[in-house]
């Protein structure tokens, strides 16, 4: 599959003739709040932006909605079985543009999560990921509190995408990922040695920018030590204190995928109604409890611990070494209380140093 | 597409109230399709999610052992809403079952050897399908000596008083039944499950423990384990914790990296030893 090149007063040409089969998303500028961004559907003849500060919401609502219906039920008397039946998925395709790098990482990590094996394959998801083509733009300036490349990511990496577009002077170099991807662009002009050359300068000066935000960012130690001994790290008592567990950063991350399962009902027609999933969050104490009273992580403390343990070691030592973030910063810019993931891990690894 | 969410659906086919207390009612469900009957192939040790439309679903371990035929047995404590609902519920009403989920007891991977079951009040129903499981002519011969201690606080407590029965007159079978204090007519053990283990001192020799019990039960069962000289790796234990989905992705039931719904319920304490106590 070749790179090929796309003038940038082309792009609505292209857009508009992907239109016509699929259902194109992008981030937008927020009508209400400047510099805010959020994924719309891209009206026809609107060009998507180039310069942008990534959504505070990232784009895993498209594929693990945050309240999705799962099935309808009935029990009416007279109703033939199967007394759940699931509900019918759309099979309109859809383009999402502009996709950051990091976002495209969290979506082919989630795949991992949710289609594990023959079992556990969550076919909610597979469907609307089959159906789905992710377009990513390059990350020419990543903000201050991105570090994506200290977790096995960076501002052009093509993980997860179909497609990946580098802003250049003028034009985009296309790099196709996958030959779905390839299908959409293989009429496009091929890209020339010089567009290549330039977009490669682009990656590396991308990177420089990054290695700025990482402070010395390292899971190391983290990954050596035992599983007991980070959870008894004094630390989780510390940062604890400051978080106030309300969830901003388990919603607004790409790979937080936690869900809840609800059956809803008319009032006084309980004999009908549909069983939906909701997003969910490891820092709400009814999460874990039991029917019984008891609660497994009735601290906030075991609360706080569970998210970052879950990222940054649990889902290391269950998948090979993959980390649970993706270095995307939302959770850094949007915590109430500032609480820094990055500074978190450094705690971490220090504390595993002194074990 | 598989959907690993979407429930069969069973109608209830009888229902046995188990204790004094009436807390605890066993549901005898049967398929509505004979074809998710053939799906449904299960061990002991395994759970499935009862499905009651409206309410929603709740994971109960499997009291049946398949040797049993294609009905399926749950025991069910009356405790939150979904179960609440269940034990209002009559012989015909139609409900759902998802599963079976979760990984079983070691059965048949420790063929050969003695087997020692330990229950303590009504965490015995995946041990009910165990014992059901091992008396079964195919399977007896495969292994050596069983020893099966159960304890319940009263007599009128202990759930599968007819299995009961019937195990404590088989000679090959080593039983011993147990209530928390002395009381009218009762001629079995007295004390708790931990002294009862003391008083029959089970070796660990050639050996397997499975274990399932409250958790004050399963605390100073471990001491008693340890002085008779049982190995961390011999005794396996059933974990319960909140759950939803129940095929290891919606992140509330884990304890450190492994997912109760799915890498358990069963681990063995040595497992338990390296993994924080979050159950």
């Amino acid at each position: 599959m070749k790179c090929r090149v796309l003038k940038k007063d082309e792009l609505g040409g292209l857009l508009n003739s992907l239109q016509k089969s699929y259902s194109v998303f992008a981030p937008t500028q927020d009508a209400a709040v400047p510099n805010k961004t959020v994924w719309t559907e891209l009206p026809e003849d609107q060009l998507p932006l180039e310069h942008f500060v990534n959504t505070d919401m990232s784009p895993k609502n498209f594929l693990f909605p945050q309240t999705e219906v799962m099935m309808h039920f009935s029990t009416q008397e007279g109703t033939k079985p199967p007394i759940f039946s699931p509900e019918q998925e759309s099979d309109k395709p859809r383009i999402l543009w502009n996709v950051r790098p990091c976002d495209a990482k969290a979506l082919s990590f989630m795949d991992m999560i949710f289609c594990q094996d023959d079992y556990t394959c969550d076919n909610y998801w597979a469907q609307k990921r089959d159906r789905t083509i992710l377009a990513g733009l390059a990350c020419n300036a990543p903000c201050p509190s991105c570090f994506c490349s200290a977790v096995d990511c960076g501002p052009h990496h093509t993980e997860g995408l179909d497609l990946l577009l580098t802003p250049l002077n003028g034009t985009y170099l296309i790099l196709p990922v996958t030959e779905r991807g390839n299908a959409l662009i293989a009429h496009l002009p091929e890209a020339d040695a010089k567009a290549e050359t330039a977009a490669a300068d682009k990656k590396i000066a991308a990177e420089e920018r990054v290695t700025h935000n990482l402070r010395g960012f390292s899971l190391e130690k983290v990954e050596q030590a035992t599983l007991i001994e980070m959870y008894n790290l004094p630390y989780w008592d510390r940062v604890s204190e400051t978080c106030l567990n309300c969830g901003t950063c388990t919603f607004i991350c790409p790979t937080c995928h936690c869900f809840d399962i609800q059956d809803e009902t008319k009032a006084f027609q309980t004999d009908e109604g549909r069983r939906v999933r909701n997003w969910d969050f490891c820092m709400s104490p009814l999460f874990t409890l039991h029917t019984s009273g008891h609660n497994p992580r009735g601290s906030k403390t075991a609360r706080v611990r569970q998210r970052f343990m879950h990222k940054l070691k649990y889902i290391p030592m269950k998948n090979d070494g993959a980390i649970g973030c993706v270095g995307c910063g939302r959770c850094v810019r949007l915590c109430p209380v500032n609480i820094d993931i990055r500074e978190v891990a450094e705690h971490m690894n220090t504390g595993a140093e002194h074990v | 597409m598989f959907n690993p969410y979407l429930p069969y659906p069973v109608r209830i086919s009888d229902i046995r109230v188990e204790t004094e207390d009436k807390m605890l009612r066993s549901f005898e469900l049967e398929f509505l399709h004979e074809k998710d009957a053939k799906a449904f192939t299960y061990q002991p040790g395994q759970f499935a999610e009862l499905s009651v439309p409206g309410l929603g679903e709740s994971p109960i371990g499997i009291a049946s052992s398949p040797t049993e035929g294609e009905k399926l047995l749950f025991t069910v404590f009356k405790a939150g809403t979904v179960t609440s609902r269940l034990h209002t519920m009559n012989v015909g009403d139609v409900m759902g079952v998802r599963g079976p989920l979760g990984n079983h007891y070691p059965l048949n991977e420790n063929e050969g050897k003695n087997l020692l079951i330990v229950a303590g009040g009504y965490a015995v129903t995946t041990l009910r399908s165990t014992m059901i499981w091992l008396h079964d002519e195919a399977n007896r011969s495969r292994f050596g000596n069983i020893t099966f201690i159960y304890g319940a606080r009263t007599p009128g407590m202990l759930l599968f008083k007819e299995e009961l029965d019937a195990w404590q007159k088989c000679s090959d079978l080593d039983c011993h039944i147990a209530v928390d204090f002395e009381y009218p007519g009762w001629d079995g053990h007295v004390g708790f499950v931990p002294t009862v283990i003391e008083k029959v001192t089970p070796k660990p020799d050639n050996a397997i423990a499975l274990v399932c019990g409250p958790p004050i039960m399963i605390k100073f069962t471990q001491p008693v384990l340890d002085k008779l000289g049982w190995k961390h790796d011999q005794i396996f234990l059933s974990l319960e914790n909140r759950m939803k989905c129940g095929i290891g992705i919606c992140g509330r039931c884990n304890v450190g990296h492994q997912y109760v719904c799915k890498d358990g319920p069963v681990f063995t304490k040595k497992e338990l030893d390296q993994l924080p106590n979050e159950y």
